[in-house]
């Protein structure tokens, strides 16, 4: 088998075995972040290009908490999603919900603005190289699985991202509250009828989807530089990883999220060069086959 | 990639209403005795540690420690946001209407070169303490130009020459797929070979917008190479050195050369990723008396209160050489002709507490000498930015390309 795959690859199996791994990974990251923005979009229909910065600002404020309060990644790990959810819930209360009525576009301009504006804040408070964040003692070291290093911090990013897809996805299917959240989404006046409190639903929906690119950002701080540019080079390719799933399909970003991670890592074998555009053909390809997405509700 | 279009559009739109709205009257309220400096860097990007405010507060301080000049020195500053169109119309605003005399500092090779051209046809001053590329003093070299803190061939000759000398014989890169990445790989895989080394293998990474190096860390690593080389910069090589950590790679033996490092890269990593770096300087805060008491100076202004890059304390040096040389030979011939201006400079050696004592050549190398460092151990730093261990010092004759390998057309014969 093993040799099979080095006499057609041309690359030894170990290291195509380790890539596969990684974009799993990388996958994980991918399916986190688009999973809060299918969150949003799907419940409140806004293209939250805020998420890049406040998949920052869990990193920062994981690392603020380690510095300034000597709480360490765990606590973190609750706090900074509750944190930034929280700064998402005044951003939506003041901002974002005065332009339900209007054009998608203009929510994507509202947060795309609020985004820069975040970013240029940290930037001028924290400076542009970064910060350090160690993986926590109970998470690091190495297993050696014969083909590959896998540091078992990797191993727990993947099962916990994997675990808060599941969790996400069964609230929202599964429950009394996500049903109303999707009656809500369906039919707002009808809803309320029934005497629930639509707005007051749809400002945690907001601060939800927003603790989910900021608890994404607490798993990142410990492998990636903690600065005020790593959301916006995220973000576009999440943004590619949503349009692929379908726009709002929980379950579709999950599943692209995952797979592009793969699909990229194995380019990044086969052609380096072309790992940073892979994303950006497929969904080039897949908006002319199907323009709802793979996922999606056309 | 349209998030990254879309924001320099509307930053482009930004600056040019400011620039737009800028008093004409401030250039001309200033009369004939002054000279005036412009500061262009990286304000908002990856590059602003090591360059940005830094630089201007480290022009200020030479500016400062300039007694009795006799005439006024002006300093504006502007971001060109990484982008070589920005960074030209900033320069040539700059000197068509503002009345700037001398463009300072200038981080990222490609709006170097831009800028190395416009300030040639005007005749002014370009003193270059930010970009990295060696053709500034090879085939692109200018009468009006002078390379001040260091470049792609004195990296590669530090780092790679002292790799290979310690057994690092067998390399692999993991290069930036840009104009500065090439530059640094192919200067570095000369002095590997010439060593006696060989390059087994090398990957090329999308840049900007790759954050996981792990994939090609793990090829170098199945490459079986001593080295890996690191021909990037900035958040890349901060993401590099974090994720081979991570993954083991410096714990089985493999070294990692960080071929452009900053003391701001290290302080971003932390010791205890980033001990055991091998990197090349030509300046480090605590590197002897005089280069702390410098930084002592210079501090209280700096940007939270980070120690100076070599970069900022080029621009220091160069200020001061500049201001000492348009003293000498008076502020309406500096204005006149900046070509003029920078002959009197190579004439005279330059010397302040950053680079000691440093000589230009003809082709407008500043020439000082490099140092080769090694990152402490958490155990061995005894307080705050205390990063490095000396290794060796590389003589200033040898720490950049011989003039005849250059190809610069100032020099020949």
């Amino acid at each position: 088998m093993l040799e099979f795959f080095e006499t057609i690859t041309g690359i030894p199996a170990p290291l195509l075995f380790g890539q596969l791994l990684l974009g799993l990974i990388n996958g994980a990251f991918y399916a986190m972040l688009s999973l809060g923005l299918a969150v949003i979009f799907g419940l409140l229909n806004i293209i939250n290009f805020t998420h890049g910065s406040q998949f920052m600002m869990g990193a920062f404020v994981a690392w603020m908490l380690l510095a300034w309060a000597g709480i360490g990644y765990w606590g973190a790990l609750v706090l900074a999603p509750l944190i930034v959810g929280a700064t998402g819930v005044v951003i939506e209360r003041l901002m974002i919900s005065r332009l339900y009525k209007l054009d998608h576009l203009y929510g994507l301009l509202l947060t795309f603005g609020i985004g820069l504006m975040i970013e240029g804040y940290f930037r001028n408070e924290f400076g542009s190289s970064g910060l350090p964040y160690r993986i926590p003692a109970e998470l690091s070291g190495a297993w050696d699985l014969g083909f590959m290093f896998m540091p078992v911090y990797r191993g727990w990013v993947v099962v916990f991202a994997l675990a808060t897809c599941l969790a996400t996805w069964l609230v929202i299917e599964k429950t009394r509250l996500g049903a109303y959240l999707r009656a809500a989404t369906e039919n707002a006046p009808l809803v309320q009828a029934f005497g629930v409190n639509v707005p007051r639903m749809i400002t945690l929906t907001y601060g939800a989807g927003v603790g989910l690119a900021a608890l994404a950002g607490v798993l990142a701080a410990p492998i990636y530089s903690v600065n005020p540019q790593m959301g916006t080079n995220l973000i576009i390719v999440v943004f590619a990883v949503v349009v692929i799933g379908g726009m709002g399909s929980i379950l579709g970003s999950v599943i692209t999220g995952f797979s592009l991670g793969v699909i990229e890592g194995l380019t990044k074998v086969f052609w380096p060069e072309a790992s940073a555009v892979v994303i950006f053909v497929i969904m080039a390809i897949v908006l002319l086959a199907r323009p709802a997405g793979l996922f999606g509700r056309a | 990639m349209t998030n990254t279009t879309r924001r320099g559009v509307l930053a482009g739109a930004a600056a040019t209403a400011a620039w737009g709205a800028l008093p004409l009257s401030r250039a001309r309220a200033q009369g004939a005795n002054s000279v005036k400096i412009g500061v262009l860097n990286d304000q908002s990007g990856l590059y602003r540690d090591i360059t940005g405010p830094g630089s201007t507060a480290c022009v200020r301080q030479a500016i400062r420690e300039m007694n009795a000049l006799g005439f006024n020195v002006e300093v504006v500053e502007a971001d060109h946001q990484n982008r070589p169109d920005v960074g030209a119309n900033i320069v040539r605003q700059w000197i068509d209407r503002d009345g700037v005399d001398v463009i300072m500092d200038v981080p990222t090779s490609s709006i170097a070169l831009a800028v190395n051209g416009i300030v040639r046809e005007k005749n002014k001053v370009f003193l270059a303490s930010g970009p990295a590329t060696s053709d500034l003093t090879g085939a692109q070299c200018s009468p009006n130009m002078v390379h001040w803190t260091y470049d792609t061939w004195m990296l590669a000759r530090g780092t790679g020459g002292a790799m290979v000398a310690a057994g690092g014989d067998t390399w692999f890169f993991i290069t930036a797929d840009y104009a500065f990445g090439h530059a640094l790989e192919r200067d570095t895989s000369n002095f590997v070979r010439q060593a006696g080394g060989r390059v087994l293998g090398t990957v090329r990474t999308p840049f900007p917008g790759t954050t996981d190096f792990s994939s090609f860390l793990l090829q170098a690593q199945a490459s079986r190479a001593k080295v890996i080389g690191l021909a990037n910069a900035g958040g890349d090589t901060i993401n590099c050195i974090k994720q081979a950590a991570e993954f083991g790679i410096t714990r089985r033996g493999t070294k990692l050369a960080g071929l452009l490092v900053f003391v701001n890269d290290i302080h971003a990593l932390g010791l205890q990723t980033a001990q055991g770096l091998v990197l090349t300087e030509t300046f480090y805060w605590d590197l002897n008396d005089r280069t702390r008491a410098f930084t002592a100076r210079v501090l209280p202004n700096m940007p939270a209160q980070n120690r100076p890059s070599m970069i900022q304390a080029g621009c220091y040096s160069a200020t001061l050489h500049y201001l000492k040389t348009v003293k000498e030979m008076g502020v309406a011939a500096a204005k006149a002709d900046g070509a003029a201006t920078v002959t009197r400079m190579k004439a005279m050696p330059a010397e302040d507490d950053a680079f000691g004592r440093s000589t230009i050549r003809p082709d407008g190398r500043n020439l000082h000498p490099a140092h080769l460092f090694e990152v402490k151990a958490p155990s061995e730093s005894r307080g705050a930015w205390d990063y490095y261990k000396p290794l060796q010092t590389v003589p200033a004759d040898q720490a950049f390309r011989p003039m005849a390998d250059g190809g610069c057309s100032l020099v020949r014969s």
